[in-house]
């Protein structure tokens, strides 16, 4: 029997002692610098933890909940929720429908509506759709502190104390695809795959490796020529060589490099038919 | 801690700890339709609206919807009562846990489309589980509603 079944009683195994939602990103990041506050995004990873909170520090009351445009980017604050991502039609026009491609396999629109990009992307889950597709564009994060670096360095780093302010994504001309492999609906993924053409540079992220996405370049020239089934398939080929996959309870790493090399093919395919 | 909102259309206030979980809260305030079905924020059983929006109320802290207004089925009963007869006419029900949750998302989902296809009916209501049926009654018992209101 679980240990902590209990009759009808709330299932919650963090705890927190104080809650507060500081109105300004300064007290936010004071607080967030004692080790025992926390961050709270859409809180839906962080009430499974089974963490002695002192402070709860709500991120909720800074006005980061909105998708900004103008002609030359888009500004996504740290709680605009996945649903937000997946519903604005600015956004999903640029990204070709690849930002709700992305997200729209993720548990439920419930779950959508509480779940956060800051929470997301600072998380920088091994698993993380969201990762994925940000890599397969042109964008930067913003943080209080360490002020604004490209997602890729922001990738590769360890979470610390700072505080995700937003993501800016470059309205740079270019296509965009995704794609992820399920068990089934609902589930993590198994692998995922954004493929773009960003500017002039094409790009293949392959995340849920089952380690953090990775950015695959074209360093051989092979799509030089542009895309046509035979430099599709090389360039998958070409992927599956160079990103390291492993094995869980989800698939073996040999599954997954073939899964690397048809999901790119497949997504190249597709943005060769973009207009 | 003091917590002021509005619930099924009445301003409430509350004494709340800063942990409490929004499906504690509504509970203990005799909303018993939002149901707990799991630890890991997956079952769509606690689906409640949050300013008409469908959230998971287990993974929500009270403290949250200060100021805001929170929806549950109790607060919903004429616009459930157009269509939980035909599912129920389907035999989709089984033990029954999973239906308030059902009803609350299937309702967030026509406000927000009218009229969508079995596939958006599908992605809408994927995060509603249901350990009993198929979902095919479920399924056939909204086809069956959007029909008749098409007659
Ligand atoms: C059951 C389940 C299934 C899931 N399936 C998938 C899936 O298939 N694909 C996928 O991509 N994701 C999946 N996720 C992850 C989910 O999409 C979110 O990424 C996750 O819930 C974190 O977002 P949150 O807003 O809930 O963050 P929280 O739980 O609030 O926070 C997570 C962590 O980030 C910190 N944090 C929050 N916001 C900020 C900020 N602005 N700056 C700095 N730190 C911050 C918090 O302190 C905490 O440590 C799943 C999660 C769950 C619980
Ligand atoms: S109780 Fe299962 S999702 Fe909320
Ligand atoms: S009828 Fe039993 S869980 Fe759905």
């Amino acid at each position: 029997m679980p240990s902590h079944h209990n009759k009808g009683e709330p299932l919650l195994m963090m705890t927190i002692q104080k809650y507060i939602r500081p109105a300004s990103l300064e007290e936010a990041y004071t607080l967030n610098q004692v080790r025992a506050n926390r961050l709270v995004g859409g809180m839906v990873w962080m009430k499974m933890s089974n963490r002695a909170v002192n402070t709860a520090i709500d991120l909720s009351g800074l006005g980061l909940d909105a998708i900004e445009e103008n002609d030359r980017e888009f500004r996504i604050g740290a709680m605009v929720t996945l649903r937000q991502l997946e519903q604005h039609p600015g956004f999903n026009a640029y990204t070709r429908g690849a930002a709700a491609a992305s997200v729209q396999d993720i548990v439920g629109v419930q779950f959508r509506n509480l779940a956060t990009v800051g929470g997301s992307i600072f998380s920088r889950f091994g698993f993380s759709d969201l990762l994925t597709f940000f890599l397969s564009l042109d964008c930067r994060v913003e943080l209080y502190k360490a002020g604004t670096i490209s997602l890729e360095e922001f990738a590769k780093a360890q979470p610390d104390r700072d505080i995700l302010v937003r993501l800016v994504v470059k309205k740079v001309p270019g296509r965009f695809s995704y794609s992820a492999m399920r068990i089934a609906r609902t589930d993590f993924p198994v692998l995922t795959c954004a493929v773009s053409r960003v500017g002039d540079e094409y790009r293949a992220v392959i995340g849920a490796r089952p380690g953090r996405a990775m950015v695959v370049r074209d360093e051989e020239g092979l799509l030089a020529g542009g895309i046509t089934p035979e430099s599709a398939a090389a360039f998958g080929k070409y992927a599956a060589r160079v990103v390291p996959a492993g094995s869980n309870s989800r698939g073996s790493a040999a599954y997954r490099t073939r899964l690397v090399s048809t999901l790119t093919r497949r997504g190249l395919e597709q943005l060769g038919r973009m207009k | 801690m003091e917590l002021n909102f509005t619930l099924n259309g009445k301003p409430v206030t509350a004494q709340i700890a800063p942990d409490t979980l929004l499906i504690d809260l509504v509970r203990s305030l005799g909303c018993t339709s939002v149901k707990r079905g799991c630890d890991t924020a997956n079952c769509g059983l606690c689906t409640l609206f949050l300013d008409d929006k469908p959230v998971l109320s287990c993974s929500l802290l009270a403290a949250r919807v200060e100021g805001r207004t929170v929806t549950t089925l109790e607060g919903l009963q004429e616009e459930a009562a157009e269509f939980v007869g035909f599912i129920a006419d389907q035999g989709a029900d089984q033990c029954g846990f999973c239906n308030p949750g059902f009803v609350m998302n299937t309702i967030a989902l026509l406000r927000e489309n009218p009229d969508p296809t079995d596939d958006e009916i599908r992605a809408f209501l994927a995060g509603n589980l249901c350990r009993c049926s198929g979902y095919e009654g479920q399924l056939r018992g909204i086809r069956a509603f959007l029909d008749s209101r098409k007659k």
